[in-house]
C-alpha cells in the first residue's frame, strides 16, 4: 500500500481548481487491500493516488477525520422507474437517492414502460442520466422482448448500446428453453444474465414467506423452493452454455447450496443479496404480534417485498454466504413505490422497499454486531459488485473514477422517509434508528451529497 | 370491554371472552321477547362494509344492529369503488366522513380490517378477512358449545376440513384454546397450514394462557381424521370449496367426502353426545352427511340464532368501550 | 332506587357517617304492609306479576311474592328485569355495566304488573323499566312498589306502594341492604363525603 507516499500536488498555481483532497479519514479500499488512516486526492474527476498529502494549498480539502473513506458504492440492482413510472421515481430522484446513500454507480433495471429492450430506451436512460443524474447510471437490458418471456430481446444490439447485463427482473424467465437460449446468447454479448428466480407455479397468490407467520396471518405462503428450483435449473443451464449467471436477490438458505455446487463444477455463477434479506425476517410482517418491541402493526405493506423476507435461519445463511463469498455482493433492489401502490390491502400492495438511502445503515448493523467486518461490508458494496458486472468502479486506485463515499459508521439517525431524496417512501425501517450514516458522496471529484 | 375494535380473538383475554358470552345470554333473552328491539344503540350508525359476498353474516350483523336500535347502512362490493381499485385509505376516509360509529368489515384480503381500523376513529368489527379471522363466528361457536356442554375448558375440539383457507378455523382455534379447550385441526395434507399450531401456541404463551390441556397441546394439527375425532367433545366440519379441486389441492370431492366427510360412523368415534358445528353454508354429502347435519347432535341451527345474539353483544359492548359521545 | 346497578360489589363505605333507618324487623314489617296493600288494591292474585328490577328489586319482589302467596294460598309469578339497555345515561357513562338476562315468566299482555325496586330517587330507572316492560306485551296495569322513597324526582313518576318515605338531601344516599345480596337486612342513610364518588350525577 501507499499510505506513506508523499504527493506533491501543487506544482504550479492555478492548475488545481479541479483538485480535491479528502484528508485524515480511515481509508478502506478492499480492492487494493488498504485499510489505513490516510488521504486521497482526486483531480479532473479521477483518483491521483492515496497517501499523505503534505501541501494542500490551492486545493479543496475535505476533512474526514474520524470518518471512513471508501470507494463510492456500486449497486447492481436498482429500479429507477423511468421511463413509465415517474410517479414512483425518476432518474433524477433515484440517483439523488443513490448519492444520499453513498452509491456512486447504480445499475438500472429494465422493468420500465416501455421496457429497456431496445437501444432506443437504453439511450433514453443514458441521456437522462447524463442530463439529470447524480450517480453514474449503468443500464441493464431486458432478456426478452417486452420482458414478456416469449422471445429474446435483441441482446447483441443491446450490448452494443452499452447495457452491462441482461435481466427480466420482476419476472422470472420461466421457460427453460428460452432461458437456455438467453444464456447462450449472453456469451456472445459478453454480459451476464441476471435471473429473478421465482417459479411462478409455486407462488400463485403468494404474499409472504411460507411459514408459521403466514399460517397465522392467513396470507398465502411463498416457499423458498420457488427460488431454489429456478436457481438449480439455471445453474445447470449456465453450465450447459458456458454463460455467466448472476442470481438476483438471494433470499433462501437452500439457494446457496446450489450456487456452491455449481461453482465447484466450474460454472460461472455470481449472486447478490439485499440489505433487507441480510437483516430482516418475516416476523416483521406479523408486526407487534411477533415482537412486543416491533414498531409496525401486522400486515404493514411496507414489509412486502419480492422475494419475501424469510426466517432467521435464512437471514443468518445470507450473512454467512456473504462472508464466505458464496454471495458476491450486496445489491439494494431499490424499489420505490407511490403511496397508492402501498396504501391498499396486503394482497393488493406492490412489492418492494425504497432502499438506497438506508442500505448502509442497515448492513452496518452486521458490523456492529460482529457478524461481518467493516472491510467485508465495504468490499460487498464496492469492489465485489464492480467485478461481477466488470464495471470501472469500486476502487480508489490511481486513475480510477473519483467516486468516493465518506461515512460515519457510528452516527445514529432516525429513518424519516419524508426526508428521502427518493420519491419512494416505502420502507419498513421508517422510525427506526440506524447506526451509520453517509456524510458525503463524491462523484467524479464533485461533492454531490454533503451532510457534514 | 375496553377496546376499540374486534379484529380477532388472538388478543382477547379469557375474561373478555367470558364478558361477551355473558352479555350474549342477555341478548338471547331479548331475542325471545315478543318485541325484540332494545334501545342502547339508538342514534348510532353502523356501516356494514361487505367487500365480499356473504348474505348470512351481513344479515346477522344487520339484525343485531337493528335489534339494538342502531341505524344500519350497507355498502356492498358489487359495483362499488373497491373493485375499481379504490385504496383502503380512501375507503377509510369515506367511512370517517360518513360519521359511522361502528364499521363491520368483510374483505377478501387477510388483514384489510387492520389497515382500516388503524386509521378510523370508529370501532371496526372484522366480519371475516381472507383466510385470516372471523372473530364473531368463533364467539358464536364458543357460546353454542357453552350452551350445549355447560363449560368449554378441558373440552376437546376437532376442526375438520380446509383449514388452510379457513378464517373460521383460525379464529375458533384462538377462541377455544384461550378458553382452556384443546383444539385439533384436521385437514388433508395439502390444506394444512404448516406452522399454524406453533404460531398459535406462541401467541397463547405470550398472553399468559395455558398451552397444554390435560397433557395435550392446546392446538395441534393432523391429517389423520380418526386421531382428530378420538375423544372429541365438539366436531366442527368446515366447508370445502370446489375451487380447491381446480387448484389441484384435492383429487375430487367424492374422495374428500370418503376420506374426511363427517358421517354418522365417524361421529361415533367422538365422545358420546359430541356437539356438531358447521359455519355454513353446508355442502351436505361432502364435508358433512345430511343425517349428521340434521341429527340430534347438530347445533348448526342454534349457531345461526346465537350468531345474532353474539353480534348484539359485541356491538353493545363496543359501543360502551369509548368514554363520552361518539365522534 | 338510584343507580346502584352500576356499582355492584361496592359495599358500605367504612367510616362513612351512617344512620340506620330500618333494622331487619322494620324492613320485614314494611314489606308485610306493602304485600297487604298490593292484595287489597288488586283484590287477589289473578294476573298479578311482581317484577323485580335488578339488582336488589329482585329479592324484594321474591319476598313480596312469598308474602302475597302465603296470604292467598296461591303462588304469584315473579320476574326479573334488567333495565340497563334502556337507560338514558349509557352514553355518558363510558363503559357499560354487565348485562344480565331478564326473566319474565309470561307474556305480560293483560297482566297486572307491580314493578319492585329498593329505592325510588330520580325516577329515571323506573322510566327505563317501563320501556323495558313494553317488550313483553301490553300489560293492563303497571304499578310501582319501593322500599324507600327518598324524593328528588326528575321525572313525573310516583310509587304506588312505599315501605318508608324518607326525606333526604342530595348529598346523602340511601342503601337498602338485603341478606340475599349483602348478608344483612337493614336500610341506612349515608352522608356523602368529599371523596370522588362514582355515583355523583353529571
Amino acid at each position: 500500500m501507499t499510505a506513506t507516499t508523499r504527493m506533491p500536488l501543487a506544482t504550479a498555481p492555478g492548475r488545481f481548481a479541479g483538485t480535491v483532497v479528502i484528508r485524515g479519514g480511515r481509508l478502506v479500499d478492499p480492492a487494493r487491500g488498504i485499510d489505513a488512516v490516510t488521504d486521497v486526492a482526486i483531480r479532473d474527476g479521477r483518483v491521483i493516488d492515496v497517501g499523505t498529502v503534505v501541501d494542500t494549498s490551492g486545493v479543496r480539502v475535505i476533512d474526514a477525520r474520524g470518518l471512513v473513506v471508501a470507494p463510492g458504492f456500486v449497486d447492481l440492482h436498482a429500479h429507477l422507474r423511468e421511463p413509465g413510472f415517474e410517479y414512483r421515481e425518476t432518474i433524477a430522484t433515484g440517483t439523488a437517492a443513490a448519492v444520499a446513500g453513498g452509491f456512486t454507480s447504480v445499475c438500472a433495471m429494465p422493468n420500465t414502460e416501455p421496457a429497456t429492450d431496445s437501444p432506443a430506451v437504453v439511450e433514453f436512460v443514458r441521456q437522462a442520466a447524463r442530463r439529470e443524474g447524480s450517480a453514474r447510471v449503468y443500464v441493464i437490458g431486458a432478456i426478452t422482448a417486452g420482458r414478456k418471456g416469449k422471445v429474446l430481446a435483441d441482446m447483441l444490439e443491446l450490448a452494443s448500446a452499452g447495457v452491462v447485463a441482461f435481466s427480466d427482473d420482476g419476472d422470472c424467465v420461466a421457460d427453460p428453453a428460452l432461458m437456455r437460449h438467453a444464456l447462450a446468447y449472453s456469451v456472445a454479448a459478453g454480459r451476464p444474465v441476471v435471473q429473478h428466480a421465482e417459479e411462478r407455479a409455486l407462488t400463485t397468490g403468494a404474499q409472504m414467506n411460507e411459514g408459521s407467520v403466514s399460517a397465522r396471518l392467513g396470507l398465502p405462503g411463498w416457499p423458498r423452493q420457488a427460488e431454489e428450483v429456478i436457481v438449480a435449473r439455471d445453474c445447470e443451464l449456465a453450465a450447459l452454455t458456458g454463460a455467466h449467471l448472476h442470481v438476483a436477490h438471494v433470499s433462501a438458505a437452500g439457494t446457496l447450496d446450489f450456487i456452491r455446487r455449481a461453482r465447484a463444477k466450474g460454472t460461472r455463477v455470481t449472486a447478490e443479496v439485499t440489505p433487507h434479506h441480510l437483516t430482516l425476517t418475516d416476523d416483521l410482517v406479523g408486526g407487534h404480534w411477533w415482537s412486543a418491541t416491533a414498531s409496525l402493526p401486522p400486515y404493514d405493506t411496507r414489509t412486502k417485498v419480492n422475494p419475501p423476507l424469510r426466517e432467521a435461519g435464512d437471514r443468518d445463511a445470507m450473512v454467512s454466504g456473504l462472508r464466505d463469498g458464496t454471495i458476491d455482493c450486496i445489491a439494494t433492489d431499490h424499489a420505490p413505490h407511490g403511496t397508492t401502490d402501498k396504501h391498499v390491502e396486503y394482497a393488493a400492495a406492490a412489492s418492494g422497499i425504497s432502499n438506497l438511502e438506508t442500505a448502509l445503515g442497515s448492513v452496518l448493523a452486521l458490523v456492529h454486531s460482529g457478524a461481518l467486518g467493516l472491510v467485508e461490508v465495504v468490499a460487498a458494496l464496492t469492489s465485489r459488485p464492480a467485478a461481477v458486472f466488470r464495471l470501472e468502479a469500486g476502487t480508489l486506485a490511481p486513475g480510477a473514477p473519483g467516486d468516493v463515499v465518506i461515512f460515519d459508521p457510528d452516527r445514529e439517525w432516525c429513518v424519516d422517509p419524508a426526508q428521502f431524496a427518493s420519491k419512494g417512501r416505502n420502507t419498513p425501517l421508517a422510525g427506526h434508528v440506524l447506526r451509520g450514516q453517509v456524510i458525503a458522496t463524491i462523484v467524479g471529484g464533485e461533492v454531490l451529497h454533503d451532510r457534514s | 370491554m375496553r377496546r376499540k375494535d374486534v379484529l380477532d380473538l388472538d388478543d382477547f383475554s379469557p375474561d373478555e371472552i367470558r364478558e361477551v358470552l355473558e352479555t350474549t345470554s342477555a341478548m338471547k333473552e331479548v331475542l325471545a321477547r315478543p318485541i325484540k328491539r332494545v334501545p342502547p344503540l339508538r342514534g348510532k350508525t353502523i356501516v356494514n362494509c361487505f367487500y365480499e359476498a356473504s348474505t348470512r353474516t351481513r344479515v346477522s350483523f344487520e339484525l343485531a344492529a337493528k335489534n339494538l336500535s342502531a341505524d344500519v347502512v350497507n355498502i356492498s362490493a358489487s359495483g362499488s369503488s373497491v373493485e375499481k381499485g379504490e385504496s383502503l385509505v380512501d375507503t377509510t376516509r369515506t367511512l370517517q366522513a360518513l360519521g359511522a360509529d361502528m364499521v363491520v368489515m368483510r374483505h377478501a384480503a387477510s388483514g384489510a380490517p387492520y389497515a382500516v381500523a388503524r386509521e378510523l376513529s370508529a370501532s371496526v368489527i372484522n366480519g371475516g378477512d381472507g383466510w385470516h379471522a372471523h372473530p364473531t363466528q368463533a364467539l358464536l361457536d364458543l357460546f353454542t358449545v357453552q350452551s350445549r356442554l355447560g363449560r368449554i375448558d378441558g373440552r376437546r375440539i376437532a376442526i375438520i376440513g380446509d383449514v388452510l383457507h379457513s378464517r373460521v378455523a383460525r379464529s375458533a382455534a384462538w377462541g377455544f384454546a384461550t378458553m382452556g379447550a384443546s383444539v385439533i385441526l384436521c385437514a388433508p395434507p395439502t390444506l394444512l397450514p404448516i406452522g399454524l399450531d406453533t404460531a398459535i401456541l406462541a401467541g397463547l404463551r405470550a398472553k399468559g394462557v395455558a398451552t397444554e390441556v390435560a397433557g395435550t397441546p392446546a392446538v395441534a394439527m393432523t391429517h389423520d381424521i380418526d386421531a382428530a375425532l378420538r375423544d372429541a367433545d365438539v366436531v366442527m366440519a368446515l366447508r370445502v370449496q370446489r375451487e380447491r379441486m381446480d387448484a389441484g389441492l384435492l383429487p375430487s370431492l367424492r374422495e374428500y367426502a370418503r376420506a374426511y366427510g363427517l358421517t354418522r360412523e365417524r361421529l361415533a368415534r367422538a365422545r358420546f353426545g359430541a356437539v356438531v358445528l358447521h359455519p355454513g353454508p353446508m355442502n351436505e354429502g361432502v364435508e358433512i352427511a345430511p343425517d349428521v347435519a340434521h341429527g340430534s347432535q347438530s347445533a348448526i341451527e342454534e349457531q345461526v340464532t346465537n350468531g345474532v345474539a353474539v353480534r348484539m353483544a359485541v356491538l353493545y359492548l363496543l359501543a360502551g368501550g369509548r368514554a363520552g359521545p361518539a365522534v | 332506587m338510584d343507580d346502584r346497578n352500576f356499582d355492584l360489589g361496592a359495599g358500605p363505605v367504612e367510616g362513612r357517617p351512617s344512620k340506620r333507618i330500618l333494622d331487619a324487623d322494620g324492613l320485614r314489617r314494611a314489606l308485610t304492609r306493602v304485600a297487604h296493600e298490593v292484595l287489597e288494591r288488586h283484590g287477589g292474585t289473578r294476573d298479578l306479576v311482581l317484577v323485580g328490577m335488578r339488582r336488589r328489586g329482585v329479592p324484594i319482589a321474591r319476598r313480596l311474592a312469598d308474602l302475597v302467596g302465603r296470604f292467598e294460598g296461591t303462588p304469584v309469578d315473579v320476574g326479573e328485569l334488567d333495565v340497563t339497555m334502556f337507560r338514558d345515561d349509557l352514553e355518558i357513562r363510558g363503559t357499560r355495566p354487565a348485562l344480565r338476562p331478564s326473566s319474565i315468566p309470561r307474556d305480560l299482555t293483560d297482566a297486572r304488573v307491580v314493578l319492585v325496586d329498593d329505592v325510588l330517587y330520580t325516577g329515571r330507572t323506573v322510566r327505563a323499566a317501563l320501556d323495558a316492560l313494553m317488550s313483553y306485551g301490553r300489560a293492563r296495569q303497571v304499578q310501582l312498589a319501593v322500599v324507600v322513597d327518598r324524593g328528588h324526582r326528575e321525572l313525573p313518576i310516583r310509587a304506588d306502594y312505599v315501605g318508608k318515605n324518607l326525606p333526604t338531601s342530595r348529598d346523602e344516599s340511601v342503601e337498602v341492604r338485603l341478606v340475599e345480596v349483602d348478608g344483612i337486612d337493614e336500610v341506612v342513610l349515608l352522608d356523602r363525603l368529599g371523596a370522588p364518588d362514582a355515583r355523583s350525577r353529571p
